[in-house]
């Protein structure tokens, strides 16, 4: 029981820790461009404690909760997909482009547009997986060349191939972009489920139904990594390939699927977006791939971790808003707690991994010398 | 390119490379006259500055990753280590003047790989988590910066400074008629020999109007080798990333070697997003490094971890930036199509005569759909040029990642006093 309680404490430390630095750190860099952090802080908690404002972080927290996911699943075996970025608009692109092609009852509307995004993301980050197992290309620099091949050349050319059917609108610039994606294939909010445990909401926010895909996405990802054959053998190749490789694990294809994997994760990234705007448009929300690594590197690739990180950045981007209503600072000072952060995570994890296994190794010790003494 | 010809190792290589240059001009005054005059700007003068130009960020961000690999840490940090560069050299070369930018971008670079150095070598973290996490930060930071410091400035604001003054430039005299002097490549290129003519005109680009920075960053090709694998503190660098422990038990400090050597990297990466504000747009602008430190880490693993190697790499992947810019009707990146697919016929008939099959069949394949396209189209679309540069980076690593060697111990976490 006691040695529970401190593995648990010893697990809650290290982001304990690096929240603590970052808001330290960050205090200082308010202090030098001449704000108050105590009022800074104050302003943005009291934004971020209103019920409207806590939709928005959820809103914000959706996309990053999978995107986190989908770099988690390669991180799991020291696989790192960068390009989630490219993968989740180049799956949107074409989910929104399909889905205003067709009309279906609404859950199938949805089901295909999902499944098309699954299928061009899992599609996308393959190449970088054959590229990887056939040619031995590092799978960094290959998924951001492929981010940029993605972004200012496919998703470039696609979009004006497809943007209302070839023809260019008149009316206004607001409808460049793919043509709108009809009621059936939008996901409807989830406002009636969060009513039926609190006040209304009202203000014209809306909880996106995505809510609900992030959440089979962690479920999905806690039983395929933890209770699987594939995830067992994934984890093994993550924490020693030669044991792995010896145990019978099949590398090569352990790579490939892990690409995959990761891949058909991201593409469900952009969907809330999707359903947002009604059609994929040049404007699209760009950044959410490596706001995810850094949500996966906080959640420390576990379900329940990546969840917590995604609410933490969403919390700090959706309350930063506040600051430029009141002066208080310059909003940006977010990025630089947001940056801190996960940078004084990722060093005080590996502290205290680092701790946890001396002790464990001098547990052993002791026992074993009572052992020999006894 | 070692690999490419082993018959020809034995040459020295201050013939061979300038015999391989020659032969690449070769291939595409061919492709030109082929072309029947479609397009010149393959040999251009104009396009051979501008590939100067844009090689010199990925060549100082391969030179960076190579100081910071062969003392065996690797470095995807490279790309935010160019951005904390770029920033500082637009503040530095506002306040200050050009010169004093590029020094102070370097600085902004190594404090990104100093704080690399504290994660991967005083704390022990993976080097990629590391270098992944400084890639989040330093855009971050940056635009931190930009909202406090820029947007006060007239013409800054939260995603870009004011105008920055550029370094002076050299042109060579005698070679491309600096100060007065006879201009010898200009005369090469007006003799209208279809062979010669190109070489002149190829030639006269890379010596005419070549900014100081420029002439640094070649320099330090040289010096990077001159210090590596001369003297003393180049050598337990190396031994760094080759065996550390061996290095351990002749009393040699690691850390501070690797510490060290990381700093510098950063530096020289930094100086690369620097030039990148002061020579090539003049501007700090968000998202303006677009790729090139990730760029900069596939030339390192091209060239093989080696200074000469990565300037090869950095000059073939720096070609097709520099030319997509002045390639507004898509012709020349049209022609390069068949530049394409004459290089990859080569490299499938060597890997065919060394008995590497499924390369050959790949280069084959590639080269064919390639030519195939040349041979049914008059253009290619505009994204295909902007593009063009990050296909080449991939090809090249397709036939290049295999065959080559890292430093021994790179990327492995070195612990003091743990085997």
């Amino acid at each position: 029981m006691k040695s529970g309680l401190r593995s648990v404490a010893l697990a809650l430390a290290a982001p304990t820790a690096a929240l603590v630095f970052a808001v330290i750190a960050s205090s200082i860099f308010l202090l030098i461009a001449g704000s108050n952090p105590i009022n800074a802080y104050g302003d943005m908690i009291e934004y971020g404690s209103q019920l409207e404002i806590q939709v928005d972080i959820l809103n914000r927290a959706t996309p990053l909760y999978i995107s986190g996911v989908a770099a988690a699943i390669g991180f799991k075996m020291n696989l790192f997909n960068i390009g989630v970025e490219g993968q989740y608009r180049l799956a949107a692109l074409f989910a929104a482009y399909i889905g205003a092609l067709v009309t279906l009852p609404p859950v199938f509307h949805i089901a295909l547009m999902l499944i098309v995004a699954m299928v061009v993301g899992g599609a996308y980050s393959g190449i970088a997986g054959v590229l990887k197992v056939t040619r031995g290309v590092n799978e960094v620099i290959s998924t951001i060349m492929l981010n940029a091949i993605a972004i200012s050349g496919l998703i470039a050319f696609l979009i004006k191939e497809w943007q209302e059917g070839g023809q260019i609108q008149i009316d206004s610039s607001i409808r460049v972009g793919t043509k709108e994606i009809p009621e059936s294939g939008i996901m409807p909010n989830i406002n009636s489920w969060l009513e039926v445990f609190t006040r209304e909401i009202g203000k014209g926010k809306e909880l996106t139904g995505f809510l609900l895909v992030a959440v089979a996405v962690g479920i999905a990802y806690h039983i395929i990594i933890n209770r699987t054959r594939f995830g067992f053998d994934l984890r093994a190749s993550g924490i020693n390939p030669f044991a792995a490789r010896s145990g019978g694990v099949k590398d090569k294809r352990m790579v490939l699927g892990a690409m995959v994997l990761s891949g058909v994760a991201a593409g469900l990234v952009g969907m809330a977006e999707v359903a947002k705007l009604g059609r994929y448009n040049p404007n699209f929300v760009s950044g959410l791939g490596f706001a995810g690594i850094a949500v996966a590197l906080l959640g420390r690739n576990h379900p329940g971790g990546i969840a917590i990180a995604a609410v933490v950045f969403a919390f700090l981007d959706i309350s930063s808003g506040v600051l430029q209503i009141t002066g208080s600072a310059s909003r940006e000072i977010v990025y630089i707690m947001q940056g801190i952060i996960l940078l004084a995570a990722v060093i005080s994890y590996e502290v205290v991994q680092r701790y946890r296994l001396r002790e464990e190794a001098k547990q052993a010790g002791d026992a074993l010398s009572e052992v020999e003494t006894a | 390119m070692n690999q490419l010809t082993p018959q020809l190792t034995k040459v020295p290589a201050w013939i061979r490379w300038p015999f391989f240059a020659a032969f690449g001009i070769l291939v595409l005054t061919l492709v030109q006259e082929l072309g029947q005059n479609e397009t010149s700007r393959l040999t251009a003068t104009s396009t051979s500055q501008a590939m100067l130009r844009w090689c010199v960020p990925i060549l100082l961000a391969g030179l960076g990753g190579l100081f910071s690999e062969r003392a065996g840490v690797v470095n995807i940090g490279l790309e935010g280590m160019m951005i904390l560069g770029m920033w500082f050299g637009a503040w530095g070369a506002f306040n200050y003047g050009p010169y004093w930018g590029l020094l102070i971008g370097a600085i902004g670079g190594a404090i990104g790989g100093l704080l690399h150095a504290i994660a991967t070598v005083g704390f022990g973290v993976d080097h990629i988590i590391s270098g992944v996490a400084i890639n989040i930060l330093a855009p971050f930071a940056a635009r931190f910066l930009s909202s406090e410091i820029f947007t006060q400035y007239q013409g800054g604001s939260i995603t870009q400074s004011p105008r920055v003054e550029s370094a002076g430039d050299l042109t060579l005299p005698f070679l491309a008629g600096g100060w007065g002097t006879p201009n010898l490549f200009k005369a090469m290129r007006d003799t209208d020999l279809p062979w010669l003519s190109d070489i002149g005109s190829v030639l006269l680009g890379l010596c005419t109007r070549v900014s100081w920075a420029t002439v640094i960053a070649i320099a330090l090709v040289p010096i990077s080798t001159w210090i590596l694998w001369k003297t003393r503190f180049g050598l337990r660098v190396r031994i760094s990333g080759e065996d550390p422990w061996a290095g351990e038990s002749q009393g040699i400090n690691i850390y501070w070697y690797k510490y060290v050597a990381v700093t510098i990297g950063g530096g020289l990466a930094g100086l690369g997003g620097a030039f990148i504000t002061t020579e090539l747009s003049g501007i700090y602008q968000e998202g303006g490094s677009s790729g090139r430190g990730f760029i900069g880490l596939a030339a390192l693993i091209f060239g093989n971890w080696r200074p000469s190697g990565i300037l090869a790499g950095s000059l073939i992947f720096g070609y097709p930036f520099g030319l997509g810019l002045r390639d507004l009707d898509g012709f020349a990146s049209h022609a390069l199509l068949l530049v394409n697919a004459i290089a990859l016929t080569g490299v499938a008939i060597w890997a065919i005569r060394n008995k590497k099959t499924s390369d050959g069949v790949v280069a084959l394949t590639l080269a064919i759909g390639s030519a195939f396209w040349y041979f049914y189209s008059d253009t290619v679309p505009d994204w295909w040029v902007n593009i063009l540069p990050y296909v080449i980076v991939i090809i090249v690593l397709i036939f290049f990642a295999q065959r080559l060697r890292m430093p021994a111990a790179n990327g492995q976490i070195y612990r003091r006093g743990q085997t």
